[in-house]
Order: structure tokens, then C-alpha cells, then sequence
């Protein structure tokens, strides 16, 4: 395709995906309560806010315990269940794992009321210990996916070499399989983080009335009026998922990850 | 030692345990659901165990299907825009140098774990009359005055494919990423201008591949749950709204679970059916 085409078509796509962010980020520099773009005056209060204002502290604080505790129990279920795959290719292995993909393909809100059910049928309705571990569940895709990746990307032959020269299952997995695979739990638990702050429907079905999350106090207060703390949560929000994004893009195979075939091979 | 048996009891302990967390915590709730969705409903909001069919027969109101139809609607529509957009686009960038590619994917991975809630509140305001784009028009001189241009459908919509765009651009990705780069060079070498050789060899060779991403960014708009109610009018509401409100604020949940439940048999149906097109198709083509 012709190249001033493919210019102009790639700018206009990175026009579209920015401008709302372009929008947002001005707002949140308004000096007065208002939202206008380009703002009025220049001033950070509104991000100080976020940090010091208790309405806005606790759901930070129940967002990130929520993102970190169910992000750290989905990788502890991927764990296993990938090296289990990778190492025995059995039937019902594979059924777990199709079972672990689920959640993530059907529209969330039948996974979500499936999980209402569950939480006020034994009990635990609108404690936070539920939306983690319904974020975990929820969740669980993710570090599953790229854990299997990376066992997948494991040379056979290392393994083999690992047990001629005398090594145990238990030592082969600690000192052979283990390294080559941390990369991949690294960004499996990023992926499941990032996702899991940004979650809504899943934190407002189980717990939404008693433990606030960030998006959940976005959207109460979207309700309420506007005011610029909102356009610096979402500002935050983007700069934090670049940042984690961008540094596994930076040490990680970012490509690959996403399943595209290794370069050298192309 | 991969590839082989699992061999006595303990060989399986690593299975257990998520095993026993996906039983509890996913087959279980699907099973309660299912469950509730038969019990019979008390008035007060409180429901008793029974097996009856009262809250299937009740979801056959125009409300229902009128908001299962137009989900559906929104759901293809912008399923298409994304794939017809995000397709072209995702070969662009997979021809880049590795280290452009990097870029744009973090970009869009960025884009793509934003919030709803976050998405819905940038379209909002780029949409307002005090801080939208309509200012931009006022400034260069093509409008009188700003104007709000939310709620609305137009505004839904971009929302939605805002929000599915960058998911299109991953579902397709590896695939084209795996496009062999003497296709197009021969077809070009055999005098086919880039734009014919685009649509003819690039398409036509990916046709199973935009299907299936079509299915899959298709059952993902289904669940839009928020922009609906920040972007739309309440007749824009999806399914997604409805059920969230007959649980919680209807205290209705015999009739969320069956509303549920047909919800996922209809995008499973559909699922299966663009499936079956798409394999059809590539038979008639051999």
C-alpha cells in the first residue's frame, strides 16, 4: 500500500486512541473545580488530592490490596496447573485449563453474578477477601496463558541434558525450568494486576457497596458532578499501566508474549 | 520427562490444588446460578429453593428482547468498524522494525486495561460542550458555538470501538505476525498494485483469521456494562445493565441467573454460528 496512505491512516488511529487521553490529562490540570479544556490555570491539587483526600485514599488502598493479593492468587493457580500441562499432556489437564480460559470469554457479567450467587449464598457478600478471590478466578487467564508460553518455549534438550547429568525432578524445575519461566510469571502477575484495577463490574457485583474500588468511586462520583480528581485518577491510571507495560516490552519479548513468532525466525 | 503419564497419586499433587480452586470458586458459582435461576421468587427480594420454569417464561417481554436485540446490534456494529479498522492497521504495524512494534503494543496494551469507567469519562468529556472537541471546531471557525454531543448512540459507539480497538489489534496479531512476507512480495513482483494486493492476497489469505477475531471482539462489546450508562440514553442500556439491575437494585436474582443463562446461550450460538460461516466459506473457496 502506497506509503503517504499508511501515514495518514496510522496517524489518524494514534490521533483517535490519543485525543480522549490528550483531553483528560489537560483537564486534570484545571486550577479552579472546573473542567475545561485547555485548562485554566496550571495546577497539580487535583493529584494531591487523590493522595490526601480520604474518599479518594481508601478506594487507592482497597484497589491496589485487591489488584496485588488476587493477582498473587492467580499465579499460584496458573502456576501448577501450566507446569502440570507442560510436563503430562493428559485430558483432564487440558479441561482445567480450558475451564481456567473461560471466565475471560464469556461477557463479564455472567461471571460476575456467578459470583454473587456464590458469595451471598455462603456468606461472605461485600467482603473484600471475596473480590480478590473472585479476581483471581476472574483473572486466572492471564498468568495461564503466558506461564503456558513459556513453558512451551522451554528447549526439551536443556531438560534432558539437566536429568543425564543426574538431576531430580525437584532440581531440574529449581534450577532449569524455574529461571527460564520467572520472566513469564512476571508479566502473567503484571497483565492480571493492571486488569484487576481497572476491573468494575466483578468488584461492583461482589462487594460494590462496602469496599470501594477506584472505578467504582469513579463511577459513584461521575454520577454526583464531575471534578477533576477523576481525569488525574485516569491520568495515573495510564501513566501506570505504561509504565508496567513498557518496562516488560523493555526486558521481556513483548512480541512473543502476544504471540507473535520469534524474530529471528522471520 | 514431558509428554509422559503422571504416574501414582503423588505425581498429581500439583494438580490439586487448582483444581480445587477452580471447582470451588468457578463450578461451583455457575452451578448456584444455574440453580437460582429455577427457584422461585418471594416478593420482598428473597427467593426459596424450587424447580420452575416462571423466570424463563417471564423474560419473553418486549424490554428483553429489545435490549438483547440492540446489544447484539451494538456488539456486531462495532465488531466490524474495529476489524475493518484494527485489520489494516495490525499488518501496518507488524511490517515495522521490531523495536516500533514494541512501542505501539505497549501503547495499545495501555489503552487496552483502561477502565470502562476511565474510557467512558475521557468520550464524555471530548464529547462535553466545556472541554470537548466541538470547541476545537468553534476555534477553527466551522461551528458557532460548542455543543454537547453525548448521550448518544454516535457517542456509544465510539466509546465502545475505543474501548475494543486495541483488543481487535492483539486478537489479530499473531496471525498476521505470522504472514508470510513473499506473499504480497509476489504478488507485487506479478504486477498487482499494493492496494489490490492487499485486499486479494492479504484478506483472502486471512479470511479464518478476521472471522475469528470478529467472533471474539464481537462476544467481547457484549460486555459493555458502564458506557452504556455514561455515553448512552437509557434505550441504549445492554443486556449487561439489565441483569446488573434486576440483582441488585430489583433484588431480583432468579431472574438475573435466567437472564444470564440465555444470554450465554445466545453468544454461544452465535459464536458457533460465525464459526460455521467462516468454515463454510473456506470450503467453497477450495
Amino acid at each position: 500500500m502506497s506509503k503517504t496512505l499508511r501515514i495518514i491512516f496510522l496517524s489518524l488511529i494514534l490521533f483517535l486512541l490519543c485525543g480522549p487521553l490528550i483531553v483528560v490529562s489537560g483537564v486534570s490540570l484545571n486550577a479552579k473545580k472546573r473542567l475545561f479544556f485547555p485548562p485554566e490555570g496550571i495546577s497539580l491539587r487535583w493529584y494531591a488530592e487523590l493522595l490526601t483526600e480520604s474518599s479518594w485514599l481508601i478506594p487507592v488502598q482497597n484497589s491496589l490490596t485487591i489488584a496485588f493479593t488476587s493477582s498473587f492468587i492467580a499465579l499460584s493457580i496458573a502456576l501448577p496447573l501450566a507446569y502440570f500441562l507442560w510436563r503430562y499432556r493428559v485430558f483432564y489437564a487440558r479441561a482445567l485449563f480450558t475451564l481456567g480460559i473461560s471466565p475471560f470469554i464469556l461477557p463479564p457479567v455472567i461471571t460476575a453474578l456467578g459470583f454473587l450467587s456464590f458469595w451471598v449464598t455462603i456468606g461472605f457478600y461485600g467482603k473484600m477477601g471475596a473480590t480478590m478471590i473472585s479476581h483471581a478466578i476472574f483473572f486466572v487467564t492471564l498468568p495461564l496463558v503466558t506461564i503456558s508460553l513459556g513453558f512451551e518455549s522451554i528447549d526439551p534438550e536443556i531438560v534432558e541434558a539437566a536429568q543425564t547429568m543426574g538431576a531430580d525432578s525437584r532440581t531440574v524445575f529449581k534450577t532449569v525450568v524455574f529461571p527460564m519461566i520467572r520472566p513469564y510469571m512476571i508479566s502473567g502477575f503484571a497483565f492480571a494486576f493492571v486488569l484487576s484495577l481497572n476491573e468494575y463490574i466483578v468488584a461492583y457485583m461482589v462487594s460494590g457497596f462496602t469496599v470501594e474500588t477506584l472505578p467504582i468511586k469513579i463511577f459513584n462520583s461521575l454520577r454526583y458532578g464531575y471534578t477533576p480528581v477523576m481525569a488525574s485518577v485516569a491520568v495515573v491510571f495510564v501513566l501506570l499501566a505504561v509504565i508496567i507495560f513498557g518496562l516488560i516490552g523493555h526486558f521481556g519479548d513483548l512480541p512473543k508474549l502476544l504471540g507473535a513468532m520469534n524474530p529471528e525466525e522471520k | 520427562m514431558i509428554g509422559e503419564k503422571p504416574k501414582g497419586i503423588g505425581a498429581h499433587l500439583p494438580l490439586a490444588y487448582p483444581a480445587l480452586m477452580l471447582g470451588i470458586f468457578f463450578i461451583i458459582p455457575f452451578g448456584i446460578m444455574v440453580a437460582i435461576s429455577f427457584f422461585h421468587r418471594q416478593p420482598g427480594g428473597f427467593y426459596i429453593p424450587g424447580f420452575e420454569f416462571t423466570n424463563y417464561q417471564n423474560l419473553y417481554t418486549v424490554l428483553f428482547g429489545r435490549t438483547l436485540l440492540f446489544s447484539l446490534f451494538v456488539a456486531g456494529l462495532s465488531a466490524a468498524i474495529c476489524v475493518s479498522l484494527g485489520f489494516p492497521f495490525t499488518y501496518f504495524i507488524t511490517r515495522m522494525r521490531r523495536r516500533a512494534q514494541v512501542i505501539w503494543l505497549v501503547f495499545l496494551m495501555s489503552v487496552l486495561s483502561l477502565s470502562e469507567v476511565i474510557i467512558g469519562f475521557a468520550w464524555s468529556l471530548i464529547l462535553s460542550r466545556t472541554a470537548g472537541i466541538s470547541n476545537l471546531f468553534v476555534w477553527l471557525g466551522l461551528m458557532e458555538q460548542p455543543k454537547a454531543w453525548y448521550p448518544g448512540f454516535a457517542a456509544l459507539l465510539f466509546g465502545i470501538c475505543y474501548l475494543a480497538f486495541p483488543y481487535t489489534v492483539l486478537v489479530l496479531y499473531p496471525s498476521l505476525s505470522r504472514l508470510d512476507p513473499a506473499l504480497p512480495e509476489a504478488s507485487q513482483t506479478l504486477g498487482a498494485s499494493p492496494l489490490r494486493t492487499f485486499f486479494t492476497v492479504i484478506v483472502g489469505s486471512m479470511r479464518n483469521a478476521m472471522v475469528a477475531a470478529f467472533v471474539m471482539v464481537f462476544v467481547f462489546t457484549l460486555g459493555v456494562y458502564l458506557l452504556p450508562q455514561i455515553l448512552g440514553r437509557p434505550r441504549h442500556w445492554t443486556l449487561s445493565v439489565l441483569i446488573t439491575d434486576q440483582a441488585i437494585y430489583q433484588t431480583n436474582m432468579p431472574m438475573a441467573a435466567s437472564m444470564a443463562i440465555f444470554f450465554m446461550f445466545v453468544s454461544l450460538l452465535l459464536v458457533a454460528l460465525t464459526m460455521a460461516i467462516g468454515k463454510g466459506k473456506k470450503i467453497e473457496v477450495k
